[in-house]
């Protein structure tokens, strides 16, 4: 299911493609034969559990790491050669940067801003990431959303055409995410690309117009968000767990009317399948003849958490 | 090539108008000279630990301009005859001293000199220390004189007391010179490997920024708060001790900057690998140690055997005091200093262009 683009897309509106990426730190290989193409204008995101290789890809992209094998090539240019011409035009956040405590918000972005020839002014900057009211509060007072603004603010000091989000929300709280959701839109509006990496299928789902799922070190799906939850053909799945007692055959629920496959762990059963309502009235006569009783039935709608669970049999999240 | 798309807030049209910041080297050296200023435990560091220490330093061996020697007389049979004939001159404090605290006493300084009474009186005395040794002959002179021996000669008396020539005035221009070195090293190496630790750096690489200016501008915030630093420094040493600069403010402002970039030079070599807080602090303090001991603060360097010398008058710390003191108690001017300033020149370029190439910068 490899949607590359590859000979649609004139080259000139490719803004990053990369080929056969692999980074190995001692005997563990953090990215292993990596493809990928993001095309301009658009916001693609890496999708993938911690240490699926998400950040070791990006750093790799954003010129930051040294490839083992593979070949990039960001807006038409290479690391090897033009450092110094790409960097200018890229806005880079990345996962753990801890911006200096006593400086100002203020100041913070005057510094960033200083270097780069082009960009918006600090005040634009500070009204797009809507910090204009803290402009002359300490860093360290922030709260963890405002201090992902200022990061994300930081990276968009110099214009830039290209921008690398590496989970530019873990850990904040939904209206905070929102707010840095709606920062990155008005980016896109304006034509700006975007590669993020988020663990939220949410996220991926909100924001971003193809996904490319990463685990282990590959790429194991690509598409839009639609296309990769259509791909499981089954758009619902119904969640159960029933209270002690024989076991229910795997067999006989894979043939309930709509079910395409059945997940068991424990107790707690998951199927998914294409006509939710044939599938529940079947499902509920099928524990009546086998005398078990439900602690527990949901149904919900395919997502790209399921996509992922399905094509690797681990839950995204550890947690 | 499509040019870079325009944020909403900011139109292209703001393009001509002032970005709001200027030159990156100027924006990274506020920025370093503003933490620098927000952190009380650095400010404490630089201004009012050498305040402290000049000032206890001062006290304790401010020039005693005829004060009385003290003598110790051991408390046996005679001692009320010596004790009548020290006191008579008004020239000793007398203390008495149990026979069996002899020893102690002149080991832990309370007298410099006890007599023991007989004939001939005992001088127990330590023979390493000067005030000991002068105590002894005052003493000597005091008791032969009573004993009928007659001068030879009377010798007019000159005493020194001239501002300039004192203890103080010698020991503040080292202090100013250790303070350029520890604030140069700590202010530079702490704050670049915090900034490493927190991934700042790595950030940093991530944007067009050049390194040099990083590099210098952490040398360069350096050089704002020595002004501040020295003026500090001098000011009250001037107005507690009445140490004035002989040399002129330009030729010790002058040498500061060189003692401080010559140290900011080491300081970012010194951080330029470590990743820890702590193995920056373990390199610098062996770094420090050495020209604590040998670089002449508290005493001469002159008092280290002759085959050290070489050593001594090349590390940067020995050139910078030896230069400060030329400029603040002998009126030498840079010129004068050339060989002192050539040292500090050269450990900052060469550690500044080490630093450069060593640098880790993730």
């Amino acid at each position: 299911m490899y949607h590359g683009y590859n000979c649609v897309v004139p080259p000139d509106s490719v803004a990053l493609h990369c080929a056969g990426l692999v980074k190995r730190y001692g005997a563990v290989t953090a990215v292993n034969g990596l493809d990928l193409q993001v095309v301009r204008g658009e916001c693609f995101g890496l999708l993938g559990p911690n240490g699926a290789g998400k950040t070791t890809t990006i750093e790799i992209l954003e010129g930051l790491l040294a490839a083992d094998a593979g070949e990039v090539v960001v807006l038409g240019r290479r690391w090897e050669r033009d450092a110094a011409a790409l960097r200018p035009r890229l806005g880079i956040q990345l996962q753990e940067t801890q911006l200096a405590d006593k400086l100002t918000v203020c100041e913070t972005l005057r510094m960033f801003r200083s270097f780069y020839p082009d960009g918006p002014t600090v005040d634009a900057l500070l009204e797009t990431v809507e910090l204009g009211a803290k402009r002359d509060v300490w860093v360290v007072k922030l709260s963890g959303g405002q201090k992902q603004r200022l990061s994300v603010a930081c990276a968009l000091a110099g214009r830039p055409e290209l921008l690398f989000l590496d989970e530019p929300t873990t850990g904040l709280d939904p209206q905070s995410r929102r707010q840095l959701w709606a920062v990155l839109e008005r980016f896109r509006e304006a034509g700006g690309t975007i590669l993020i990496t988020t663990h939220s299928m949410e996220e991926a789902h909100a924001l971003c117009d193809r996904v490319g799922i990463m685990d282990q070190g590959r790429l194991i799906a690509l598409g839009t968000p639609r296309e990769l939850v259509r791909s499981l053909g089954a758009e619902h799945v119904v969640e159960f767990a029933v209270n002690a007692g024989p076991a229910l055959p795997g067999a006989e629920l894979g043939q309930l009317p709509g079910v395409r496959e059945v997940r068991t762990d424990d107790r707690h059963t998951a199927l998914s399948t294409s006509e939710l309502h044939t599938t529940v009235p079947a499902l509920l006569d099928l524990l009546r003849r086998h005398d078990a009783t439900l602690s527990q039935l949901g149904t919900h709608s395919a997502t790209l958490e399921d996509v992922f669970v399905t094509l690797t049999g681990r839950q995204l999240r550890d947690d | 090539m499509t040019r870079p798309p325009s944020l909403p807030d900011a139109p292209r049209l703001r393009r001509a108008e002032p970005s709001g910041a200027s030159h990156p080297l100027v924006e990274l050296t506020l920025a370093r000279f503003r933490e620098f200023l927000r952190e009380p435990e650095a400010v404490f560091w630089v201004f009012a630990f050498p305040l402290i220490m000049s000032c206890a330093l001062g006290i304790a061996f401010r020039s005693r301009g005829g004060e009385p020697v003290i003598a110790g007389v051991a408390e046996q049979a005679g001692a009320d005859a010596i004790v009548g004939t020290l006191e008579a001159g008004g020239a000793f404090t007398v203390r008495r001293i149990p026979l069996d605290e002899i020893d102690r006493a002149v080991r832990d300084g309370r007298v410099p000199v006890v007599v023991i009474p007989g004939t001939p009186p005992t001088y127990r005395f330590d023979q390493a220390r000067a005030e000991s040794q002068v105590a002894r002959l005052a003493v000597d002179a005091a008791l032969q004189r009573a004993a009928g021996r007659a001068d030879a000669f009377v010798p007019i008396q000159e005493p020194v007391q001239a501002v300039g020539s004192r203890y103080i005035d010698w020991l503040v221009p080292g202090l100013l010179g250790m303070n350029i070195m520890s604030t140069g090293l700590w202010g530079v190496g702490f704050s670049i490997v915090q900034a490493r630790t927190k991934k700042l750096l790595k950030r940093l690489v991530a944007t067009p920024m050049s390194r040099t200016h990083y590099l210098l501008a952490n040398v360069l915030s350096r050089l704002l708060y020595l002004a501040l630093e020295t003026a500090v420094i001098m000011g009250f040493a001037w107005l507690a001790f009445d140490v004035r600069v002989h040399g002129t403010i330009a030729a010790l402002g002058g040498l500061a900057l060189f003692g401080a970039l010559a140290f900011g030079g080491i300081g970012l070599l010194l951080a330029s690998r470590a990743r820890t807080i702590e193995a920056v602090s373990g390199l610098m303090n062996l770094v420090m140690l050495p020209m604590w001991v040998l670089s002449g603060i508290f005493f001469a360097s002159t008092n280290f055997p002759d085959a050290m010398q070489p050593f001594i008058r090349a590390l940067p710390l020995t050139a910078l005091i030896d230069a400060l003191r030329g400029v603040v108690n002998e009126g030498r001017t840079l010129a004068e200093l050339l060989p002192e300033v050539g040292i500090l020149t050269a450990w900052g370029t060469v550690s500044f262009a080490l630093a450069l190439r060593l640098f880790r910068w993730q």
